[in-house]
């Protein structure tokens, strides 16, 4: 059962490789993406701790940004 | 038409999709695991084709993908200047590079298909040739938004690209009916019956609906990460 699985009537290496393409595409671009949003992520933080009370007050008060700072992880 | 443009305001679009990806992560990984086992395992073999054809269920989803989202990101840009809505820009650009890879994914496994079928990797028929100026045309659009600082500039940019892209998209639709072609006209139609058997439709349209879910997880991700792009800039401004 898995030899043929595997092995496929001969097209195996075919029907495998084009499976493993499009695996290695997808978690390629998952982590691309990832890393990319994480890096934003943390300019923002970065940003956002070095700014003086009062602009952080005047930050806080777009929801967006509040979300980005309450959003640890959420990707 | 401003109320309905008021539900894509950053600061609330947001609320929503910081939270979603993982939702959409979740029911990817369940759609998947479905799709591979019925594309892998319970799916029957061609009696022409004998298992080879199972290279179907990621080729043709993936192609089906890149052309629908080229298309949504065609008309995004459009709206973008009718109703001058910059959030619908940054969808467009969002969507890209999950297009793209789709695109390169129905490109490659499409020659691993031609190999054991037509008993070639690459032949310049009309169908596939389409597909390749679509990639360069992703390629075109992502490369201008990385190379033009000038706001107003890459939008009309992109836009252009978009929509001179647009054009060959019918064409990689019809091209296996107006040319004679290595590719089989049309299996699947939405206005009449498909031609394809249940076995062969079922995991079919389950590796669609799983590759929707990815790239739908893409663009999220990559959508946040553009509007914290912004962010960043407004705290350089405060």
């Amino acid at each position: 059962m898995i030899k043929e699985l595997i092995y496929m009537n001969g097209y195996g290496l075919y029907v495998w490789s084009a499976f493993a393409f499009t695996l290695i595409s997808f978690t390629s671009l998952y982590v691309v993406t990832k890393i990319h949003y994480i890096k934003e992520k943390s300019k923002f933080e970065s940003k956002f701790g070095s700014l003086d009370s009062k602009k952080a007050e005047v930050a806080r008060t777009q929801i967006i940004n509040r979300e980005i700072l309450s959003s640890t992880n959420n990707i | 038409m401003k109320f309905i443009f008021k539900f894509f305001e950053p600061n609330k679009v947001f609320l929503i999709t910081s939270k979603a990806p993982k939702y959409v992560m979740a029911l990817f990984m369940i759609v998947i695991s479905i799709g591979l086992l019925e594309a892998l395992i319970f799916s029957p073999e061609d009696y022409k084709q004998s298992h080879s054809v199972r290279i179907m269920y990621v080729h043709v989803p993936a192609a089906w993908i890149s052309l629908g989202i080229f298309s949504s990101m065609t008309l995004l840009s459009l709206s973008g200047y009718i109703f001058k809505n910059k959030n619908f820009f940054l969808i467009a650009k969002s969507l890209a590079p999950s297009g793209l890879v789709f695109n390169i994914i129905a490109l490659v496994t499409g020659s691993i298909w031609g190999k054991p079928t037509w008993g070639t990797w690459w032949a310049w028929d009309a169908r596939i040739t389409s597909m390749l100026i679509l990639a360069l045309f992703y390629l075109m659009y992502l490369v201008a938004w990385r190379i033009y600082e000038n706001k107003d500039y890459v939008l009309k940019i992109t836009t252009m690209i978009a929509l001179m892209g647009i054009i060959n998209v019918p064409i990689i639709k019809y091209s296996v009916e107006w040319w004679s072609t290595l590719h089989q006209p049309a299996s699947i139609t939405l206005l009449s019956k498909s031609s394809i058997h249940s076995s062969m439709l079922f995991p079919l349209l389950i590796m669609t609906a799983a590759f929707a879910l990815f790239s739908l997880l893409i663009f999220l991700m990559k959508y946040n990460t553009e509007l914290i792009k912004i962010k960043n800039k407004g705290l350089d401004r405060l």
